[in-house]
């Protein structure tokens, strides 16, 4: 590479990083100004942090939303794990007949776009008393093709000689699900689960349709509700936004490096 | 070969045994997947050719599908949604996978500072950075005293209720969403191809163009196709942005077919049926739109 190729790369780069960055931190610093600080262009973070906070809790009831989020999420990311990496070991370790049409029916899935079920969903499940409910809330994603097939991918690279040998030593079939795979495919499991825990957490839409009373209100519906009025309180309304953003951005930070290997590992095949 | 040794080894028993235990590992997945996806989707194809409120629905054959043709804010909304699929997804791609060549490169310092940075708009909520970008682009937000300050504007730009300028920002702001998203598919791509391939390019004189067409894009061929048909998707499907962003505005000009498909059915008197047909055009867009990629992607072979 010719050194003036190398700089423009790193210019490039460099202004790729702050264009993503900017925004972010704009937010950030934001949630610490006064509303006409935020307008007047301060940059700085500020002191007014407090203030935003007591501004925020008197308009939105945020512990609530919060908690209904996590609770939510983390169910849902417990609960699609289990299921998605059983179905992805099945497919791929058992001699099952007829399972390559099964998963090219579950593969078409993928194609179904939410807007083409979500009202029958919504017919559903108000019929069998599931608006406002955590059940409500995770159901229609628990099992998501995309999810499954990432697991199948790493069961591929999973040896067949470990069943072998825990069969020998008398493990019934799921414990050597439990017991071998699972430790097995950390990362894989990582990546599932930041992608499983973002996408639970930013879901809108759904949420917006089954969750009609204010009790079952989860965070981005919250910061979305906060526009009332012609003067906007920009500091309170970041310090919302960013709240309802840090619990995915810790997340990707803490799995990060596995988040890549195991889209690698999907990708890979 | 192992395997088959040991098939023949135990016999029928333990196929019949592996074929059970299959089953009950796939079944929660796939009947969750039929219950969840495909059987609201045949009641929503029912739902389409019906009309009326709650209980009382009847059959109208064809209605709701020759009605759409002459419904303004549908082809409003179609016309919407297929601007930010022409414009934004190639744009994004094309430079996802530059971000992504540069940062394929050994000699790189910083690697790992880039990728995360360029990554990070992804970790962010969609309904977060809906908000955030209205702030930034508000006729107080920070993009106009920035422009103002140096003197390129000399009075607020309405960026979000002025029809182009509104449309541009939605682009804008998917771009900032998911060019990093792409780009880790890429780079996971890239990792698969063996660098020493680059190394003997670079000896033979290629230029970077050369290289990235004749070896890069050939072999990142399958995971540039699936990005491709997710980004299609995502963007058909788009609802938060125009909710959040611009609210469907000025005067409906960004609303996307969702956000329609959402009012009609949520907003006011529900209409049920006519929402679940034009839920179904979105499906047909769909499935044509990956087969047409599918195809695409294939002859190049």
């Amino acid at each position: 590479m010719t050194k003036g190729r190398r700089i423009g790369s790193y210019i490039f780069l460099i202004i790729a990083s702050i264009f993503s960055a900017f925004p972010l931190y704009w937010m950030l610093a934001s949630a610490t100004n006064k509303s006409t600080d935020v307008i007047a262009g301060k940059l700085i973070p500020g002191t007014y942090l407090l203030e935003n906070w007591a501004n925020l809790i008197k308009a939105q009831k945020v512990g609530l939303a919060m908690w209904n989020s996590f609770r939510y999420s983390i169910l849902m990311t417990v609960i699609s794990l289990f299921v998605c990496s059983l179905a992805g070991y099945g497919f791929e370790i058992y001699h099952t007949k007829g399972k390559d049409r099964v998963m090219a029916v579950v593969l078409l899935a993928m194609m179904v776009p939410f807007a083409a079920t979500m009202i029958p969903l919504f017919q559903m499940f108000s019929s069998a008393g599931l608006l406002n409910t955590a059940a409500g809330f995770i159901l229609p994603t628990i099992s998501t093709p995309f999810l499954i097939m990432m697991f199948r991918q790493s069961a591929r690279s999973f040896p067949h000689e470990m069943i072998d040998a825990a069969r020998v030593d008398g493990l019934n079939e799921f414990q050597i699900f439990l017991q071998m795979f699972f430790p097995t495919m950390k990362s894989t499991y990582a990546a599932a689960m930041t992608i499983t825990f973002m996408n639970a957490w930013n879901s809108y839409l759904w949420p917006k349709i089954i969750m009609t009373n204010g009790k079952s209100l989860t965070m981005p519906m919250l910061i979305a509700n906060l526009k009332a009025g012609y003067v906007t309180d920009y500091g309170s309304l970041m310090l919302g936004v960013t709240l309802c953003s840090l619990p995915t951005i810790i997340v990707f930070f803490l799995l990060q490096k596995n988040f890549a290997n195991g889209i690698t590992g999907a990708v890979k095949g | 070969m192992a395997e088959k040794a040991k098939q023949l080894k135990n016999g029928y028993s333990l196929e019949k045994k592996e074929n059970r235990t299959g089953w009950v590992f796939l079944a929660p997945a796939v009947l969750l997947i039929a219950v969840m996806s495909f059987y609201p989707m045949i009641r929503a194809l029912l739902l389409s050719f019906q009309t009326g409120v709650g209980k009382s629905m009847s059959w109208t054959g064809l209605t709701n599908y020759i009605r759409m043709f002459k419904d303004k804010l549908f082809i409003q909304a179609l016309g919407n949604t297929f601007l930010y699929l022409i414009i934004q997804v190639p744009i994004m791609l094309v430079l996802a996978l530059i971000l992504a060549t540069m940062l394929n490169n050994k000699d790189l310092k910083c690697k790992g500072l880039f990728r995360t940075l360029i990554f990070l708009p992804c970790a962010t909520s969609l309904v977060s950075y809906a908000i955030i970008f209205r702030s930034l682009f508000a006729n107080d937000g920070f993009v106009n005293h920035l422009l103002m300050s140096i003197g390129l504007i000399s009075q607020p730009v309405a960026w979000l209720t002025t029809t182009s300028t509104a449309r541009f920002v939605i682009i804008f702001a998917l771009i900032w969403r998911w060019t990093g998203y792409n780009m880790v598919f890429y780079l996971a791509g890239l990792q698969n191809i063996d660098y020493s391939v680059y190394e003997a390019a670079a000896i033979d004189g290629a230029s970077p163009w050369t290289t990235f067409w004749k070896i890069t894009a050939p072999l990142l061929k399958p995971t540039i196709l699936l990005t491709a048909i997710m980004s299609t998707n995502g963007t058909l499907q788009l609802f938060d942005e125009s909710v959040n962003l611009t609210a469907g505005g000025p005067a409906n000009t960004t609303l996307t077919m969702s956000h329609y498909i959402y009012n009609l059915s949520f907003q006011g008197a529900p209409n049920f049926g006519y929402a679940s047909a034009l839920a179904f055009v979105i499906l047909i867009l769909v499935a044509i739109l990956a087969f047409v990629q599918m195809k695409v992607g294939d002859t190049r072979d």
